[in-house]
């Protein structure tokens, strides 16, 4: 019989290859401009435990590929989780924010920068912020209803990110004005400007811990898109699934979020864009999500780093990008959802 | 042969009680449909026989196990359930929502296999759709989305199959062609439960019927025994009379 495997492995080969183009093309990109065969060769030179510390290598290694790297684990990330929820939630208009993990996080990183902490306490209290508020949600809606409730779940995340929302509104009137307001301004807008290599590297194992489930899970995740007793009676723990599916994708979420500060629409929009080249079906859905979005915010973080005299707040180009085409894609495609 | 058993259930939902004493036997090869009128704990039955809500007490045993003491996994090879035919969420084909049925004989990172596409597919092809295969679930008719649901339950391979109201809002020719599909699979050796909203189709493809009352009134027997005049005119509290054509189907109707 006919299966597809073809057009899926010429989709993520394709995917694939787009990501490492974009990344050698936007390390090209910059006020200090490196040509893309200079690229090449600093980075074969460093893989072979060679090379010089001159301008380029400082710019290339210290400055533009951590940004770059950054920018596609936030992607991949964002998305990732993005996907995982809208299977979970049986809904493709839910988004990492559904629960409150990404307020949850500001909240715990504006905190920080309100205390005068230094960068990676802020990125862990980001990060505890984010769990917290993902448990209390969780708690929250255990209490209200006994199992699992989704409708009464995403109504206590809306509930407890409005407690978060308020608190960050708190914290913005305590902070100094000329210091740490803009700072924390900033930062819920989104920015990867401050990125450096130590900051991926923390970052990514957490990332990936909280991925992999997603990945490894991703058939069974893809039968809970049935609703609970189907995937039930199709063999699935539910209960366990889900807390494991939650549990992963908030913290994939919460990492990046401690690095890159809150982003919207990626977790949105780029799970549908995935849905459009490889169909519904999680288990190849989620990949490509992984890739899209990888590619996605390297792009859009390229364009927030050069295309103004200042940093373009990230959070406000994804929005600029993301409204329209999410309304494109509403209005285009009947493989959204059923019509 | 007894396949599925229930013995004195209560069911209900957590301290909440719906319906107790309940004693009901499944054999293979035949078709059991459950009857009653809205309100009366059907689907609470249904659920806490399929395994999805838990026994308040008493115990269903499946193949002579305890359905309490088996995994998800297990219960889900031995019982199928065929939900009301529903648009999912994503717009699957139909081969990727049968070859679901699968999931109970994959590893917990597995993925369905060749042999896996192959049983989903031998599945469409027993009940006529498997030029579908490839279409999208949300854009066939409702007798061939109910057919496809059907199909899934076949790929489970499971001896017992539930169905609910598998005619609910399907056309005349599209309730034929799954009334007759529940016969044929009953004939090939499985034991069908399936709740119905219709009398007439109990006595078209029935073998025993359990019927459920208000006040945990439950009846099980052989069709034409329990469903008698008296019997639907109590359950559903309207006048109703049961005749028998010349060519010896039964019509219900109001008296």
């Amino acid at each position: 019989m006919k299966r597809p495997p073809l057009r899926t492995a010429t989709v993520f080969g394709a995917l694939t290859l787009a990501v490492a183009v974009l990344m050698l093309i936007a390390a090209t990109i910059g006020p200090y401009r490196v040509p893309p065969l200079t690229v090449l060769k600093a980075l074969g030179e460093r893989l072979a435990g060679a090379g010089g510390h001159g301008a380029v290598e400082t710019v290339l290694f210290n400055i533009r590929l951590p940004r770059i790297v950054a920018a596609a684990l936030v992607g991949a990330a964002l998305a990732a989780a993005g996907a995982a929820y809208q299977s979970l939630f049986r809904n493709p208009l839910v988004s990492p924010d559904i629960l409150g993990v990404s307020t949850g996080a500001g909240l715990g990183a504006v905190t920080g920068i309100l205390l005068g902490m230094p960068v990676m306490m802020i990125q862990l209290f980001g990060f505890a912020g984010g769990l917290a508020i993902v448990s209390m949600v969780m708690a929250l809606s255990r209490a209200l209803r006994s199992s699992g409730d989704i409708l009464v779940l995403v109504l206590a995340g809306i509930v407890v990110g409005a407690l978060a929302g308020a608190g960050i509104s708190l914290v913005k009137v305590l902070a100094d004005p000329y210091d740490q307001l803009p700072a924390i301004t900033f930062w819920l807008l989104g920015s990867l400007a401050g990125v450096k290599a130590g900051d991926v590297m923390a970052t990514l194992p957490a990332v990936a811990v909280g991925v992999a489930p997603l990945i490894l899970l991703r058939w069974r995740i893809g039968v809970l898109s049935l609703g609970d007793d189907e995937a039930r009676a199709l063999g699935i723990e539910v209960a366990r699934l889900r807390v494991i599916v939650i549990a992963g994708a908030t913290l994939a979420t919460a990492s990046v979020v401690a690095i890159s500060g809150v982003i919207g629409w990626v977790g949105l929009m780029v799970p549908h864009m995935a849905r459009l080249m490889v169909g519904p079906r999680f288990d190849r859905q989620l990949p490509a999500a992984i890739l899209i979005g990888a590619a996605f915010m390297i792009v859009v973080d390229t364009l927030a780093r050069s295309a103004a005299a200042i940093e373009i707040p990230l959070g406000v180009l994804t929005a600029i990008i993301g409204g329209p085409m999410f309304v494109w894609l509403l209005a285009h495609s009947r493989r959204i959802a059923a019509p | 042969m007894t396949v599925l058993a229930a013995h004195h259930l209560t069911i209900g939902y957590g301290d909440k009680m719906v319906a107790s004493d309940l004693s009901l036997g499944c054999a293979a090869g035949t078709v059991t449909c459950l009857l009653g009128p809205n309100g009366v704990g059907k689907t609470t039955l249904f659920k806490t026989l399929l395994g999805l809500l838990p026994a308040l007490d008493g115990n269903v045993a499946v193949g002579g196990d305890d359905l309490a003491t088996l995994t998800r996994r297990e219960i889900a090879r031995r019982i199928a359930y065929v939900p009301q035919a529903h648009l999912t969420e994503f717009a699957y084909t139909v081969i990727d929502l049968v070859v679901m049925g699968r999931t109970a004989y994959l590893g917990a990172f597995g993925k369905p296999r060749p042999i896996d596409y192959d049983k989903a597919l031998a599945a469409l092809d027993m009940l006529g759709i498997a030029d579908l295969a490839e279409r999208e679930i949300t854009r066939i008719s409702g007798g061939q989305r109910q057919l496809a649901f059907i199909a899934r339950a076949l790929a489970q391979e499971s001896r017992i199959i539930f169905m609910d109201e598998p005619t609910a809002s399907l056309d005349l020719g599209n309730r034929v062609r799954v009334l007759r599909t529940v016969r044929t699979l009953a004939q090939e050796g499985l034991a069908i439960v399936l709740s119905t909203h219709e009398p007439e189709h109990a006595f078209e493809i029935a073998d025993r019927v359990a019927v459920l009352g208000h006040g945990s009134r439950f009846v099980t027997g052989e069709v034409q025994a329990v469903l008698t005049a008296d019997v639907l005119s109590g359950l559903y509290g309207v006048p109703l009379c049961v005749e028998r054509t010349p060519s010896g189907r039964h019509v219900v109707g109001s008296t």
